[in-house]
């Protein structure tokens, strides 16, 4: 449904994107994954007929991204991290503004437009501006907005960048929603909870290149599974906690002394708690907190750059 | 793409921005009040020092206020699509199946519109003052008609200016630098007999003086007098030129 081969893409002397290939069959979710200035956005404009790669070939729902951009146009959905709303105009107004433009009937597009409303729990703000809308309002409204004609492709840029926790989630149910009812997703994202949930599969990238591919449970081996955490009370004890985790988990430990934490990959989580806790005991190690949490993204990238997941702002989404 | 979906655009972004005209009413005292404001000062500060030939300052006057308004507001058309661009809507349109063409024409004909208030406002405001118009519903059509024709051309050049700039603030300064010099430099307030003949030369020729004098003309009872004709082809000329330009430079700004 979504096949790119090759895309490369510079903007002066920056290269946004190295060659990249990406594949998402029908009716399935494909994130891509990586931090800013990977080339995430740029992916989706080039996808999304906003910007043309210097070169490669993309194909959308069968049609050649480059040649057809108008068909494609009408093909797909775009929502992306900066809600693409008109401020000054209601909810609905918006709504209705872009069924028009999809050529649907004056009609037809109220009831569109209210239909939207009434799914994305937007019915009493439908009226008032867009400049009052909070945060998660605005983007459901854009997922609204991307969906009005119904595409077979929606495009996803960063859909909860920002978002609080519980705006988060419902922006997840109505993702879920939409995959459940058969529709071609590409998201990208910064977080890989995120990915984890939502993708069939992922795809990490990286200054503009590919540098893992795979389902959520792949990558996870790749990298190593959860994690165990602990924190200590005195900074004189993060090397000694260090020898107790690196001992219990695979691989070495990792410090991070600011924040006085100390963790490691674990294979299994059976029983490995109460062992940590009752050997750091032992070694005389006060411990604050422990417990589990899955990787970050930043050890994402340690694990298959050996570099952090660096920010670099170049990726101008103008 | 057909034309009938060509102005069924154009009137959908004519709406959103006579939407954002009702939510910020703002947008208009360019239009209404600072033209009021014009036709008031000009009418009794200057109305009895400058002595006009056959006819009453004010009545002289008209024509000049009239266009100068009218040159603000078209070019002012360039500040309001670099607003646009800054906002993540222009992205959402571009994405869309739409002829993109309409997000400028949706612009410059609402900037019409606009025009059109202006002259209405002026017209009122100069008849309480005193401006006698003497060229009849005729006279007072071509006059309106040429002011409008001239003001769309020059929306049409904000519209290049707008898409080549990087700000809406920058544009503002270059449109007083530009506009406001062509104003004075020409017939509009003050006959040209009495400026240095460099200065007259130059404010006989260019286009501003030449639609004032046509509008003055025909508003005075003409019909349109000398400059009527290459004021047509100076207004029909801009737009030939400045609808691709502009069309173009937005293209090329959109599309990075």
């Amino acid at each position: 449904m979504i096949r790119v081969e090759g895309l490369e893409k510079h903007f002066g002397s920056t290269h946004a994107l190295r060659g990249i290939d990406l594949d998402a069959a029908e009716g399935t979710i494909l994130c891509v994954l990586g931090p800013n200035g990977a080339g995430k956005t740029t992916a989706v404009r080039i996808l999304a007929t906003l910007i043309r790669p210097d070169a490669g070939s993309a194909e959308v729902a069968g049609i050649d991204v480059l040649r057809h951009p108008g068909e494609v146009r009408a093909r797909i959905g775009l929502a992306g991290q900066y809600a693409a709303l008109d401020e000054l105009l209601t909810g609905r107004e918006n709504l209705e503004m872009i069924a028009r433009l999809f050529r649907l009937s004056g009609a037809t597009a109220r009831h569109r437009a209210a239909e939207l409303l009434e799914r994305f729990e937007l019915v009493d703000a439908a009226d008032r501006i867009v400049k009052t809308y909070s945060g998660g309002m605005r983007r459901r409204l854009d997922l609204g907005g991307a969906l009005v004609a119904s595409p077979p492709v929606l495009f996803l840029d960063e859909p909860t960048t920002g978002l609080d926790p519980r705006s988060r989630l419902s922006m997840w149910d109505l993702i879920e929603d939409l995959a459940k009812g058969g529709t071609t997703m590409l998201m990208t994202t910064q977080y890989l909870e995120e990915a984890d949930r939502l993708a069939d599969d992922i795809v990490v990238i990286d200054h503009g290149k590919v540098i893992a591919r795979g389902t959520a449970a792949e990558l996870k081996r790749l990298i190593g599974g959860e994690r165990l955490q602990v924190t200590v009370d005195r900074p004189a004890d993060l090397e000694r906690a260090a020898s107790v985790l690196s001992s219990l988990g695979e691989g070495p430990a990792h410090v991070e002394a600011e924040e006085r934490r100390v963790s490691v990959a674990i294979t299994s989580v059976d029983g490995v708690l109460t062992r940590a806790v009752r050997e750091l005991d032992a070694a005389g190690v006060a411990v604050d907190d422990a417990g589990f949490r899955s990787p970050t993204l930043d050890e994402v990238f340690l694990n298959l750059t050996g570099h952090p997941a660096e920010e670099t702002p170049t990726e101008a989404a103008t | 793409m057909s034309l009938r979906w060509w102005i069924a655009d154009s009137i959908e972004m004519v709406k959103r921005n006579l939407r954002h005209i009702r939510r910020t009413p703002e947008l208009l005292l360019d239009v209404t009040l600072s033209p009021i404001m014009f036709v008031v000062l000009f009418r009794f500060v200057f109305g009895g020092a400058i002595p006009i030939q056959g006819t009453t300052y004010v009545n002289f006057l008209m024509a000049g206020i009239f266009v100068q308004t009218i040159a603000f507001a078209g070019v002012y058309t360039g500040v309001l699509l670099a607003n646009d661009l800054k906002n993540g809507m222009i992205d959402r349109f571009r994405s869309l199946p739409m002829s993109q063409s309409t997000v400028l024409t949706g612009r410059t004909l609402t900037d019409l519109l606009r025009a059109m208030l202006a002259v209405t406002v002026m017209w009122v405001v100069g008849l309480i003052v005193g401006f006698r118009p003497e060229g009849g519903v005729l006279g007072a059509a071509g006059a309106i008609g040429l002011m409008l024709l001239f003001g769309f051309a020059l929306s049409w050049i904000g519209v290049a200016m707008g898409a080549f700039v990087r700000t809406p603030e920058a544009l503002q300064g270059l449109i007083f630098m530009t506009v406001f010099p062509l104003t004075f430099a020409s017939s509009a307030f003050v006959p040209t007999d009495t400026m240095p003949d460099w200065l007259r030369v130059f404010a006989e020729h260019q286009p501003m003086t030449l639609v004032v004098n046509a509008v003055r003309d025909l508003t005075l009872g003409g019909s349109g007098g000398p400059d009527l004709l290459p004021a047509v082809i100076w207004a029909v000329g801009l737009l030939i030129i400045f609808f691709p330009v502009g069309l173009a430079l937005y293209r090329r700004r959109t599309s990075q």
